[in-house]
């Protein structure tokens, strides 16, 4: 498996499973315009991931396209993020967890845009403006239910006490990451995580919330590695392709 | 043989699916024609990465020539660089005012958090009184809005740079 190939599927995978779970609170969110909204964001995502899925699957050349990735592959072939598929609980787990996603893709794409592999570049360039609406949207919300009601307060933190664990391996340097760094196509890291932290920081600060003492950190989606909730959503993401095969409409 | 300046003419008849008193051509989403060896290709970019009417615009363009006795047509989509409201044409925005649509305004600063939303004037009654309901709209380009004064809810453009 290419280097490149796996790195696309890692953003594209993210873009997937997130959209995919926004998408879930179509005709279930807590006001009409948030209905709307997370499902506007949700559409952004699902966008980005057919582009990054289709390009991913031009690098790979076996002839499979966004659609025969994102509809015919295995839990373990899926790279996302342990964050992005977690269950969608409550309006605060949905949008501290949007927030902790959107802080981290607004500075990779920042810098993304300058990858010496131009098609990513350009993914980069183009998701960057739907992101900055994505991050003001979740730090707002965030802010507001954090430093709003005890109720609201105590459900915000609540979301960030489940949620924390998994942030630590959105900055995760292994074997690719480094490999993809020192060829210049993706940014570095540590310098995303400097301006994820300084969002956070500020965010969480305004909001009256504090980051868990407790440091226990989970990993294991970027190898495949997922929790238990990604075989639900694939179940009901493929299950077209899967029960009619070669379907299109 | 067909010019460039007809096709360019032609795409002016190809309607935007979602906002249809918009053209593609005022739309801004049509970045270059290429007329060689008797293919005509067409370069288009979405407005926004999930835009659902692209492969409708791209079905449309094709019709559209076909039509004209243009057959060989190739459409081809390109992400860099990237869409903008600021290649919506003078006359994209006066139509979309007329449709009920309150055209772009000046770019809010996304990181100033709770921000004042632009001041967009009521399209039915223009009106200067309005507030924004949702940043999100009806479709990915578009924020709601309401008239304070006229009390109409409209659509709002928002901008993308």
């Amino acid at each position: 498996m290419s280097s490149l190939f796996e790195y696309t599927l890692r953003l594209g995978d993210d873009s997937l499973i997130l959209g995919h779970r926004l998408s879930e609170w179509c005709g279930h969110g807590p006001v009409l315009e948030e209905d709307i909204a997370m499902t506007n964001i949700a559409l952004d995502l699902v966008g980005q991931a057919t582009s990054l899925l289709n390009y991913a699957g031009e690098v790979e050349g076996k002839e499979r396209d966004g659609d025969s990735l994102a509809f015919l592959r295995f839990d373990r072939e899926y790279k996302n993020l342990l964050l992005v598929e977690q269950p969608n609980g409550d309006f605060a787990i949905t949008m501290v967890r949007q927030f902790l996603f959107d802080a981290y893709r607004k500075p990779l794409f920042e810098r993304m845009q300058n990858s010496k592999d131009t098609m990513l570049a350009s993914i980069a360039e183009k998701s960057l403006k739907e992101t900055r609406y994505h991050l003001k949207h979740s730090s707002e919300w965030v802010i507001r239910m954090g430093d709003g009601t005890e109720e609201s307060n105590r459900r915000a933190q609540e979301a960030v006490n489940t949620l924390w664990r998994y942030t630590s391996e959105l900055f995760i340097i292994d074997e690719l990451e480094s490999k993809m760094a020192d060829q210049g196509i993706s940014p570095n890291l540590m310098e995303i995580e400097d301006d994820w932290k300084k969002t956070v920081d500020a965010v969480f600060k305004e909001a009256t919330l504090t980051i868990p003492k407790n440091n226990w950190k989970q990993s294991g989606g970027r190898n495949g590695m997922h929790s238990e909730h990604l075989g639900y959503i694939l179940t009901e993401l493929q299950y077209m392709q899967r029960a009619y095969p070669n379907m299109k409409w | 043989m067909v010019s460039e300046k007809e096709i360019w003419q032609l795409l002016e008849q190809v309607s935007d699916p979602e906002i249809p008193v918009l053209s593609v051509i005022d739309l801004g989403v049509v970045r270059g024609v290429i007329l060689e060896k008797g293919m005509c290709k067409i370069i288009i970019t979405p407005t926004y990465s999930g835009c659902p009417a692209m492969k409708t615009i791209e079905e449309d363009i094709i019709l559209k020539l076909k039509e004209n006795n243009i057959n060989h047509v190739k459409v081809d989509l390109v992400l860099s660089p990237a869409w903008t409201t600021d290649w919506l044409s003078e006359n994209g925005r006066d139509k979309l005012r007329e449709y009920g649509i309150a055209p772009p305004e000046n770019e809010i600063d996304k990181s100033v958090l709770f921000a004042d939303p632009p001041k967009v004037p009521c399209p039915q009654c223009g009106s200067k009184n309005t507030r924004m309901v949702s940043l999100f709209g009806s479709t990915a380009c578009k924020s709601q809005y309401q008239c304070n004064d006229c009390l109409e809810p409209f659509d709002y453009f928002k901008c993308l740079k």
